[in-house]
């Protein structure tokens, strides 16, 4: 059948599949990360990017002569009323004005296809999808200082995933990223912003990985917070979740925390957002994670990490159902871990002549 | 130095109340000085959990000669002179004596390194030599004779011109026997100390590589799977396996009295004396296994004692009837431990860390068969023939009426016991009868009665000012004495017992706490075993229980091994573990991180 390359009523790559997100420059660093990931072999909740390209096109139907980001780029910036003032108006424009023919009509049949598994015959245009922000200048802690780091969840039907898109790009235009911008001079021509589009997961648990330990630092480990329902819970400190450390190397579950996990977020079951209840009282302190499940993060944590090069913090999710449970794992995010890489490390030790002065010099050390 | 004493100081420990006669046992080299109060010392309960008898303070005062000599004047160990011991209400206390002058260090380092340079370089052949010099140290022990003083001296001497009577060799031979004694401790401390420090030395690299490995991690990667410490549970696997061929298996039932097996087996003909013959190879040298590490005459061995290994039979006779007794996995054991030790190979960063890891490993591994299987010639085999030979002392004395029964000898400390082969041999060369027969026996009811009341004393896991810093590698490598441990030993936790993990995983059921082998059969299925310390001996009752505690050992320990075999929780060289909890307690055993809590 037609793959997606080819929609017949869509600009030529204005919204592009997962496992053909490839370029950051085109599919931004998230979109290219979770491409990446599929190409790894790791399942991911399917989904596609509305690509740079379908920004610049956006863009020059909305500022054709370029005149408002002249504005913009004129702004002094320290004047941070000025900024308010043309900032908010860029926003209400970007965020309001219909986008083109050709790439809203991209989005809306990448999304139909979503809905289909791509099957075309069926149609289910009310599939709740993720709708995320995916910057083309990744470079970590400047962009998420930049504000680039929008998310809707649970956004439902065509015209509030394209409302979603639009509110994406108009968060380029928030107060604090053009005065970071304008800090840095950086042109405002050189401004564009992908945005991905994933379906919701429904996960039993979810959570955060990191195939190091970050307290320590060690290699050797895989270190697993988790909580019930979406892991959002945890990121946003509404519970206490539960750890696990797992030996890459012997499998054995070292260290087990299982703390009580008082509330648990879903997702909105129309609309976005998502809901805040209380833990039912039988599930609250009760281990969010089996052995198993522990086992097959870990095995899945250790492949991403393998194919990166480098050990990972990776966010994911496990869905409710049948099967075993390395096939209901999804990843949401998986980006190199930073905090222990920056740290220079001592090297654990260094070859002596012989092995045995390894000893001598053990005893040989002053008190 | 701080005095942040949260530990009292030697001066300050009271006599225990019924007990303040306690010094009488112990001679006066082992008590507290006023001086002592300005050191730290601990209480070795890994080697001493209970009061001394006075006997068996010859554990102490030997092995602390051996050791000090071995490391202050044998191999000018640069940092430490030797380990100074005191007793206080009947119980062991020790300090280490650091070398602390720069300069002194550095003096005594270049005398240490071509020492011990040249045990490391000729590990294999010189191990090969020390068990040929333990192997006749212990042929020796077993050849000395206790003299039986008959009424008339054998004619032989006299026609042989021999010149001298059997009561001679009273004395001649009970000093020959703690000569022995004190030979073989310095032979069991000759390659200990430096087969220690290689370890060391790769835990810490471990530690310092990948910070929450745990000890028993390392410990896989270092083990021996041949190693002798299991010959004596494979012999009596197959000593069941023999019993089935045999058609003799009827007579191995739980609950078997090994007498009455051994009685019964002799009426069944041609198999039951095959099989009892089998029993007899095997007992020789391999039931030398002492139920504790034998630092006490009570931790009475399988040949002293056959209830362990008749406790075990059944089980094993009821696996073999079953379809046989799988052998120890030996190339699975082999290659998973391969599989660790590449496995964190490959996770280190650089390969100057990969070369020091190979190094730091193949020097374990190189020192492994001498740590492993020393405490089967030393511990076991060797001390089961000595306090076996002292008991026969015991015997000849109890005969000739000094004591009443040939266990009192070990009341009596060993200069006390040539006092009273002296008076003994006195007494049979004038006709007499020995004055030690008034002397002795209240001496010794008193002092069984004082061992009674100490046993309930709970001393101080240390005493004296907290160091400012332990960093002492021998200190930490023989005791696990660190500053985080003193930390633990001030604020305690009721309901906790701190330990080693020794074998990793959770589990949570009923204790049972047994003091001593002979208590072995009150075990039931899937209980959580409490000992004071496990030796190769208890191997067989792994089968039954979920997870074992232990008073005495550390990672390399015994039980640590066996439980990590069987893949169950274990904690070891808990200090007190058998006192704090009750037989019937529900406890939760974290092998993970080394407790042991009470829950109810």
């Amino acid at each position: 059948m037609t793959g997606p390359a080819a929609p017949p009523d869509g600009g030529p790559g204005f919204a592009v599949t997962l496992p053909e997100a490839r370029d950051p420059a085109v599919v931004g660093g998230k979109g290219a990360s979770l491409g990446e990931l599929t190409r790894a072999g790791v399942a991911v909740p399917p989904g596609f990017v509305v690509t740079v390209d379908a920004f610049v096109s956006a863009m020059a139907a909305l500022d054709p002569s370029g005149a408002l980001r002249a504005e913009v780029e004129a702004l002094p910036a320290d004047d941070l009323d000025a900024i308010a003032a043309v900032a908010g108006r860029v926003r209400t424009l970007v965020a309001g004005a219909p986008l083109p023919d050709s790439v809203a009509s991209a989005i809306v049949a990448a999304y139909g296809r979503l809905g289909t598994d791509g099957r075309p015959e069926e149609i289910m245009i009310d599939t709740d999808v993720a709708v995320r922000s995916s910057a083309t200048v990744e470079d970590g802690s400047d962009a998420s200082f930049a504000g680039l780091q929008d998310t809707y969840l649970g956004v439902s039907g065509p015209d509030s995933v394209l409302e979603q898109v639009r509110r994406c790009w108009a968060s380029l235009y928030n107060d604090e990223s053009v005065a970071y911008r304008r800090r840095l001079r950086l042109p405002e021509a050189g401004v564009s912003m992908a945005v991905v589009v994933q379906r919701m997961v429904a996960p039993r648990t979810a959570g955060v990985m990191f195939t190091r330990s970050p307290v320590t630092g060690d290699r050797s480990v895989v270190a697993i917070e988790a909580t019930w329902g979406l892991g959002s819970a945890l990121v946003a400190g509404d519970v206490t979740p539960d750890s696990f450390i797992i030996s890459k190397v012997t499998g054995e579950i070292t260290t087990r925390r299982v703390c009580s996990k008082v509330k648990i977020h879903s997702h909105r079951s129309n609309g976005p957002g998502v809901t805040v209840a209380d833990t039912p009282t039988s599930l609250r302190d009760a281990p969010s994670l089996t052995d198993g499940e522990i086992r097959a993060l870990a095995a899945i944590g250790r492949r991403v990490e393998a194919h990166y090069g480098a050990p990972q913090d990776i966010e994911w999710a496990l869905l409710d159902g049948a099967g075993s449970a390395a096939g209901r794992i999804v990843l949401l995010q998986s980006r190199p871990e930073t905090v222990w890489a920056a740290h220079e490390q001592a090297p654990a030790g260094a070859p002596r002549p012989r092995p045995a002065d390894h000893v001598l010099a053990l005893f040989g050390k002053p008190l | 130095m701080t005095e942040q004493t949260g530990f009292p100081l030697p001066s300050q420990i009271a006599d225990v109340p019924g007990a303040e006669n306690w010094r009488s046992m112990y001679r006066y080299f082992t008590r507290f000085q006023p001086d002592d109060d300005k050191r730290f010392w601990f209480y070795n309960s890994m080697h001493f959990p209970e009061p001394m008898p006075a006997f068996d303070t010859i554990t102490a005062e030997v092995p602390y000669q051996a050791i000090g000599a071995n490391t202050a004047r044998l191999f000018v160990f640069p940092t430490t002179l030797g380990i100074e011991h005191r007793i206080v209400n009947g119980r062991v206390y020790i300090t280490a004596n650091p070398v602390l002058d720069p300069a002194e260090i550095e003096r005594r380092a270049a005398e240490f390194g071509p020492r011990a340079g040249y045990y490391f370089e000729n590990w294999d052949s010189l191990y090969e030599g020390w068990k040929d010099r333990l192997r006749a140290l212990i042929a020796e022990i077993e050849s000395i004779a206790v003299p039986a003083l008959p009424e008339w001296e054998s004619a032989e001497v006299v026609f042989g011109a021999v010149g001298v009577a059997q009561n001679h060799y009273l004395q001649e031979n009970f000093h020959r026997v703690l000569a022995l004694y004190s030979k073989m401790w310095h032979h069991h401390t000759e390659m200990l100390m430096l087969g220690y420090g290689a370890y060391v030395v790769f835990f810490q690299f471990c530690q310092q590589a990948f910070p929450e490995i745990s000890d028993q991690t390392v410990g896989r990667m270092v083990a021996g799977i041949d190693v002798i410490m299991y010959r004596p549970d494979d012999e009596l696997k197959a000593l069941a396996v023999l019993a089935v061929s045999l058609g003799i298996d009827d007579l191995f039932t739980d609950g078997c009295v090994a007498g009455e097996v051994l009685a019964a087996l002799e009426s069944r003909g041609a198999a039951g004396r095959e099989w009892l013959d089998a029993l007899g190879k095997a007992r020789d040298p391999w039931f030398h296994v002492s139920s504790g590490d034998g630092f006490y005459h009570h931790h009475l061995s399988w040949n002293d004692d056959l209830t362990v290994p008749f406790t075990a039979l059944p089980g094993y006779v009821a696996a073999a009837r079953a379809g046989g007794i799988a052998p120890r996995p030996t190339e699975q054991l082999i290659a998973e431990r391969e599989r660790i030790a590449s496995g964190y190979r490959e996770l280190l960063a650089t390969s100057d860390e990969q070369a020091a890891f190979d190094q730091m490993l193949g020097l374990c591994r190189l020192v492994f068969p001498f740590v492993e299987d020393h405490k089967f010639y030393c511990e076991h085999w060797f001390t089961t023939r000595f306090f076996q030979k002292v008991k026969a002392f015991g015997e000849l004395l109890a005969r000739s009426g000094v004591i009443a029964a040939a266990d009192d000898v070990f009341h009596l400390h060993h200069t006390e016991v040539d006092e009273a082969l002296a008076d003994l041999s006195l007494a049979w060369a004038a006709g007499s009868p020995p004055l030690g027969s008034s002397h002795f026996p209240p001496i010794i009811a008193e002092r069984k009665r004082m061992l009674k009341v100490l046993e309930d004393w709970s001393p101080p896991a240390a005493l004296g000012p907290v160091p400012e810093a332990l960093n002492d590698p021998a200190v930490r490598m023989l005791w696990g004495i660190t500053s985080e441990r003193i930390a633990a030993w001030l604020n305690p936790d009721p309901d906790e017992v701190v330990g080693v993990a020794a074998s990793a995983g959770i589990v949570e059921g009923i204790a049972r706490v047994l003091h001593d082998v002979s208590e072995i059969s009150a075990l039931r299925e899937g209980e959580i075993l409490v000992v004071p310390v496990t030796a190769p001996s208890w191997a067989p009752v792994f089968a039954k229980i979920r997870a074992a505690v232990s008073d005495i050992g550390g990672s390399m320990s015994h039980a640590a091994i066996v439980a990590r075999e069987y893949g169950m929780p274990a904690v070891v060289g808990c200090g007190d573990a058998t006192k704090r909890i009750r037989t019937g307690d529900r406890v939760r055993v974290d092998g993970d991180r080394g407790t042991v809590r009470v829950l109810e």
